[in-house]
């Protein structure tokens, strides 16, 4: 901003003192926006910012197909014999760990935008202040539906069929995406934390990569030593896959969904405020 | 105007923050009629940009008391942000979004209905010549034109106070004298403005009283008259032909304007003050032109002359003993246009 030019304003039309004057006389203030709406508002920001730059859809879409094609084919063979059978047991679990995965942006993109110029004007607007926050989850919710239905479309191709059918699948992809913008709450708190975006990223690698590997998306924990057991069964993301894949194969897994959403609650509760406290104190 | 009782608009006392074991504001008292443009003047570090933070409720004070139209800004933060607008180069917009997107985006945020905020999106544009560049991302607009989409997203909802940091820094003369145009334009509907600049012609132009802020206290306060008398109307320029004159040219210039002169880096070069104690300027072009008679009296050639306002430094130099470089901490911020000098003077 400071590197002004000075040729710039040749062509800018003039102020217009009159018609300024009369938009500023109505003084009529609106009620303030509730919260839902002021945080729809901050979503359709995100949407916004999505279609002015549309590359960033490339971590939910190629990614994604990436993460389905490399391990059905890596693993396929070895763990269950053929990719094909492999890819029942696979796909579910792969949803997760790679939307899961995705959800680590969001410290990103909260990080960069501190950063930026508008981020004072957000916080100094009379509205409720999370709804920034929440724009920004209700935006990579949408992130995260399109990375699960461009996965959902590969793994059938490659021969996945869900007995849950379409409602057990739309459920599944639900729970995901609830979880997920429960999870990112821990991002929002590292974004506004940390200072550089290098750091959230390193942070965020931290966290996901020994989280979301060491569970049971892959294989079956029994396998494990016992001490790793311990981990992995008691894993957000252990809960979280065997919902998903119960829910798709139409077993409707009462516990598991329970467990998920519990962690769910407790991720929202805790780096919620948290987050709040950042942002406020910022 | 719905101004509190006591007709100010802010009013702080013994405001402080401290970053670390720096303090940046460091006890500043002020008080802001409602109605009026109030100039905050100082160079960059002296911890405007810190009071106007803390007085918009984005930093918490940590000492002292603020008050906006006899709300707490602390305690009472949610009153402050409905009556304030604030536009700085850190209160910006998204400059990914369009002119038109930001607009709409904001006027939906302070509660305007979807086709409310369209049309009042299209009348800012309009009425700041933005029209044609409503449907471009904000990255790319030329510098004047960020300045006024700023200024725009600032009274989507007309504000009871607008704060504008240094909203003039970097800017070309010609959008300089549009966002005044816009200033005016926004005073005149009743609205109070708290200005931060580096410009000493800005504060002259705009404000009715000014505050001189330094090392994070105010060091001097009042209309623009009194300000000026005790700086000094503006201050000579000269450039002998012959750098050997230089010393008695001093001499000549001291007794003539009974003023300080200081030599400038430039060896041919001196300035000095004058109108000292005059309340708007009157005789400074009368002294100014006894100096020069009376160094072509001495013999002494003048190349070059000019009159000029007293700069930034100059104000600082007298109001402070010490130059305005010595506090330029952050290089980052936009410059200001004046040369800062060495204090050259015995």
């Amino acid at each position: 901003m400071s590197t002004a030019t000075s040729t710039e304003s040749k062509e800018l039309a003039p102020v217009s003192a009159e018609s300024l004057a009369a938009l500023l006389v109505a003084k009529e203030r609106p009620p303030r926006p509730s919260a839902l709406s002021a945080s729809l508002t901050f979503g359709w920001r995100a949407i916004l910012k999505i279609k002015h730059v549309p590359e960033q859809l490339f971590d939910v879409t190629a990614f994604p197909i990436m993460m389905v094609l490399m391990y059905t084919y890596l693993f396929g063979g070895a763990l269950a014999g053929s990719p094909r059978e492999y890819i029942q047991f696979l796909l579910p679990g792969i949803l997760v760990m790679s939307v899961v995965m995705i959800t680590m942006y969001t410290g990103v993109s909260v990080n960069t935008d501190i950063e930026k110029g508008v981020f004072d004007r957000f916080r100094s607007l009379p509205i409720w202040r999370p709804s920034t926050m929440v724009g920004y989850l209700l935006g990579d919710a949408l992130r995260y539906t399109i990375a699960s239905v461009v996965m959902l479309t590969v793994g059938l191709i490659l021969g996945y069929r869900p007995d849950g059918g379409i409602v057990g699948v739309l459920a599944g992809i639900a729970l995901l995406v609830a979880f997920s913008f429960a999870f990112s709450w821990i991002w929002t708190m590292f974004g506004l934390l940390l200072r550089t975006e290098k750091s959230v990223m390193g942070v965020s690698m931290m966290v996901i990569f020994p989280l979301t590997f060491l569970s049971n998306v892959f294989v079956d924990p029994r396998t494990m030593p016992g001490w790793l057991q311990a981990f992995v069964n008691n894993s957000p993301i252990t809960h979280l896959a065997s919902a998903v894949r119960g829910l798709m194969a139409g077993d409707w897994p009462t516990a598991e969904v329970a467990w998920s959403l519990g962690w769910a609650g407790l991720f929202v509760l805790v780096f919620g405020p948290v987050t709040m406290r950042l942002y406020n104190r910022k | 105007m719905s101004a509190h009782p006591s007709g100010l608009a802010i009013e702080t006392a013994g405001l402080v923050k401290t970053f670390g074991t720096t303090r940046a504001v460091d006890g500043v008292d002020l008080s802001v009629p409602a109605g009026t443009v109030y100039g905050v003047l100082g160079p960059n570090g002296a911890g405007k940009t810190t009071t106007v933070k803390m007085l918009a409720t984005l930093l918490r004070p940590d000492g002292g008391q603020a008050h906006v139209f006899g709300h707490d800004v602390v305690r009472e933060a949610d009153q402050v942000r409905s009556r304030v607008s604030l536009t700085g180069q850190y209160a910006s917009v998204d400059e990914d979004l369009t002119g038109t997107e930001n607009l709409v985006l904001l006027a939906r945020l302070l509660g305007h209905g979807k086709r409310a905020a369209q049309l009042r999106a299209q009348q800012l544009l309009e009425a700041f010549g933005l029209t044609e560049a409503a449907g471009k991302q904000v990255k790319h607009y030329s510098g004047g034109m960020r300045r006024r989409i700023d200024i725009a997203a600032s009274i989507l909802n007309t504000p009871d106070l607008l704060f504008l940091d240094e909203p003039t820094t970097g800017l070309d003369p010609r959008s300089r004298n549009h966002v005044w145009d816009i200033v005016r334009a926004v005073v005149a509907q009743g609205t109070t403005v708290l200005l931060t600049t580096q410009y000493l012609d800005e504060a002259d132009q705009l404000a009715s009283r000014i505050a001189v802020i330094d090392r994070g206290k105010v060091i001097a306060e009042g209309t623009k008259g009194e300000l000026k008398s005790s700086v000094g109307a503006g201050s000579v320029h000269l450039r002998l032909r012959d750098p050997e004159q230089r010393p008695q040219a001093r001499e000549v210039l001291r007794l003539a304007l009974d003023a300080d002169v200081q030599l400038e880096p430039d060896p041919v070069a001196l300035t000095a003050r004058v109108g000292t104690g005059s309340a708007n300027g009157q005789g400074a072009a009368e002294q100014a032109a006894r100096a020069l008679a009376e160094l072509a009296r001495s013999g002494i050639t003048v190349d070059n002359f000019s009159l000029g306002q007293p700069s930034l430094d100059e104000v600082f130099l007298a109001l402070t003993g010490h130059d305005t470089q010595a506090r330029d901490t952050d290089g980052a911020a936009g410059t200001a246009g004046h040369d800062t000098k060495d204090e050259a003077a015995a």
